[in-house]
């Protein structure tokens, strides 16, 4: 397109310069935004994580240095809760995956016949983001505390020791975050296999292909987009989660993650330089491992 | 400038020209923008830095006749039409407008968002916040805070004569106390009838799990230090310290302490996840009263730690002198004595006792609101850290909160 344009017009400079001040225009406002919010604050955060604490100062006081130390502090005094992090949050994708995929299928492949159906179920997979997300993790607390309905039948039928608890275990945060990014996860694969063509999965038994083969070689296949879509969407955020870990929410003191810690040094300890290390490590471990996923995944073309 | 020499066909050569051109320009704009982001990012850290203290703002109290207020939430008498009665009064009666805010739900969270501006001397938006004890210690040495001209509130002398001197502000020259309260231990008196009457009993074999304690540092140590022998005005070390901490640690990792919350406790007490343990008095007033009275309070017999939340004009306040008259204001018995029976703490004016008498006598004797002199000398003070302890002591403290 651009080369045709190019071709007909006699003088091409001016034609092309008048254009690119109006592009350059219209991307000021988001440029200016992700200087302004993002590029400052990460180059403030980094500058952040290398200072050192001033001599004889008080607390919440540090100097600009370039003291790399700090990484090496943080990951020593707190590399259980990073391996948490991770572990949480790639088993809540694990089973968020699991439990959405049949979902999805059941809403973007059976349901086509029934376009209300259908809707409806999309519909109540999207309704939880009507209430915040805090007020439904609380709600959780409430429901799986020690005297509630649950936990009493559960235990009056013996299929929990009657001195277990739930709240405050790794299992109740892992669950939390489960369930609290199963919709980031539904989306996406609903949005790619609404569009899976039922032709191939015919052609596929056609040829004598065994139905689990058929999901195997076909259907996952072409799902693949949503399956990478939905399980960064999930993990990412996972892994930085912080509400449902918090010790005022489904966690306890054992199931601190680096959201909290980071939390913690931040606004308790006034220790910034470890906060900011902190962030830095996990975002640049989040960046990796996304990396290495999607190029594994063949679908970089998505990002 | 050209690696090889362009093409011949004059079409090509134009758009490798444009190319290179759109080139540059990307360049220099990443350039420029990754510079204008380093330069943003020193400006907004910079403030970090100071060292030097900041100086007071001028008092423009003469001329505008405004105070603002921040406070903690349901820190003030409200009527049903969610007006606050006595700031009414108080407006009525001096004419300066009262904008009060429930701006404070953490110590640390409302620190974190003001200090920037407070180490630059600049107004926080705030004449007046209500703040804990340490805090204010904290502000007081970082000089953040302005000295308050004691000829303008004649009704300090109703201070309680034990909240005069203390070791954060001596003379109370930069802060006067709001309300206070104790923290001690509470169980719930359905499951366990036989009351508590130390830490100790916390810590029984039949309450394994279902113990909460508080994540505010001093209260939940200064209660463990008190039950080790410790007096905790005085004068300790880190032995006595870390003793306790090894304790906490113990009953924590043991599983005997379900949990270790800030304000969020009152949730687990009333779902019934903890059965007992380390309270704000007040707040078991308020749960008492709106679930049935469910929970039994005490301050231990080793003792209790008591606490405050103090009035302090930020360095960059401007209506000193109306702060002033609002703290002389609620230093009259009677109103205090009008806002002690909404909060449900413990007031520090001396007579407000006898005032709230007048108006409600069950009230006045409820010991957690108006406490005794028996009451009184169970609680104690956790003492000033400078602030090298204030950095060890918290550091080993969250690190049993973040666990391992």
């Amino acid at each position: 397109m651009a080369f045709a344009a190019f071709a007909t017009t006699t003088a091409p400079e001016p034609a092309a310069r008048r254009r690119s001040p109006i592009a350059l225009l219209l991307l000021l406002p988001g440029i200016l935004y992700l200087v302004l919010f993002f590029l400052a604050p990460l180059v403030s955060l980094l500058l952040t994580s290398f200072q050192k604490p001033t001599e004889f100062g008080d607390i919440g006081q540090f100097d600009y240095a370039f003291r790399w130390e700090n990484y090496v502090d943080v990951v020593q005094a707190y590399w259980p809760h990073i391996v948490r992090s991770f572990g949480y949050a790639l088993i809540a994708t694990v089973l968020a995956l699991l439990f959405s995929y049949p979902l999805a299928y059941f809403i973007g492949v059976k349901a086509r016949k029934w376009p209300l159906l259908q809707s409806l179920m999309l519909v109540l997979v999207i309704a939880p983001f009507f209430i915040s997300f805090l007020l439904r993790t609380l709600a959780w607390k409430q429901i799986l505390s020690d005297e509630s309905f649950i936990m009493t039948s559960l235990k009056a039928l013996s299929l929990m020791p009657t001195d277990a608890h739930f709240t405050g275990t790794p299992i109740a945060v892992i669950f939390g975050i489960t369930y609290n990014f199963i919709p980031f996860m539904t989306l996406p694969l609903y949005t790619t296999l609404e569009r899976l063509d039922l032709r191939y999965l015919e052609a596929g038994s056609d040829l004598y292909a065994h139905p689990f083969e058929v999901f195997r070689k076909i259907t996952i296949p072409l799902s693949m987009p949503g399956i990478v879509a939905g399980t960064l969407l999930t993990f990412i955020p996972a892994a930085g989660d912080y509400i449902n870990a918090s010790r005022d929410f489904l966690g306890g003191p054992d199931t601190q993650m680096m959201g909290n810690v980071i939390e913690a040094n931040f606004l308790v300890l006034q220790n910034f330089p470890a906060a900011a290390a902190l962030s830095i490590i996990l975002m640049s471990v989040i960046l990796i491992v996304v990396g290495i996923y999607v190029k594994r995944a063949g679908t970089e073309e998505l990002l | 400038m050209l690696p090889r020499p362009l093409p011949a066909d004059p079409m090509i050569q134009q758009l490798i020209r444009q190319a290179q051109q759109a080139k540059m320009g990307r360049r220099t704009l990443l350039a420029g923008a990754g510079g204008g982001a380093a330069a943003l990012a020193l400006a907004a850290c910079s403030s970090g830095g100071a060292k030097s203290k900041p100086t007071a703002a001028a008092d423009k109290s003469a001329t505008s006749k405004l105070v603002r207020w921040d406070n903690w939430a349901l820190y003030i008498d409200v009527d049903d039409a969610g007006n606050y009665p006595t700031l009414q009064a108080f407006e009525a009666e001096t004419g300066i407008k009262v904008e009060y805010t429930e701006a404070v739900d953490d110590n640390n969270t409302y620190y974190g968002k003001v200090k920037d501006q407070l180490a630059l001397g600049k107004d926080i938006g705030a004449d007046t916040v209500c703040l804990t004890d340490w805090m204010v210690g904290r502000m007081i040495r970082f000089g953040y805070t302005q000295e308050l001209d004691h000829a303008n509130i004649p009704n300090l002398k109703n201070l309680f004569p034990s909240l005069k001197d203390v070791g954060f502000d001596p003379g109370r020259k930069m802060s006067v106390p709001w309300q206070g309260g104790f923290a001690g231990i509470c169980w719930n008196k359905e499951k366990l009838p036989g009351g508590l009457t130390s830490v100790q009993d916390l810590w029984a074999p039949e309450l394994k799990g279902r113990v909460g304690v508080l994540s505010e540092m001093r209260d939940t140590m200064g209660l463990i230090m008190l039950d080790q022998g410790v007096d905790i005005s005085g004068d300790w070390g880190d032995d006595e310290y870390n003793a306790a901490i090894d304790e906490l640690s113990k009953q924590v990792s043991d599983g005997q302490v379900r949990n270790i919350k800030g304000n969020a406790y009152k949730e687990d007490l009333i779902n019934e996840d903890t059965l007992a343990a380390i309270v704000w008095s007040g707040d078991i007033v308020q749960l008492n009263a709106e679930n049935g009275d469910k929970w039994g309070f005490s301050v231990p017999e080793k003792g209790g730690t008591l606490w405050n939340d103090n009035f302090l004009v930020p360095i960059g306040a401007t209506h000193k002198k109306n702060v002033e008259t609002l703290i002389n204001y609620y230093y009259d018995p009677a109103v205090a004595a009008e806002v002690a029976a909404y909060v449900n703490y413990i007031t520090p004016v001396v007579g407000a006792k006898e005032a709230a008498m007048a108006i409600d006598p069950e009230l006045a004797n409820n010991q957690l609101i108006f406490p005794d002199e028996a009451t009184l000398k169970k609680a104690k003070v956790f003492r000033n850290l400078s602030g090298a302890e204030e950095q060890k002591y918290d550091a080993a403290f969250q690190s049993i909160l973040l666990g391992s």
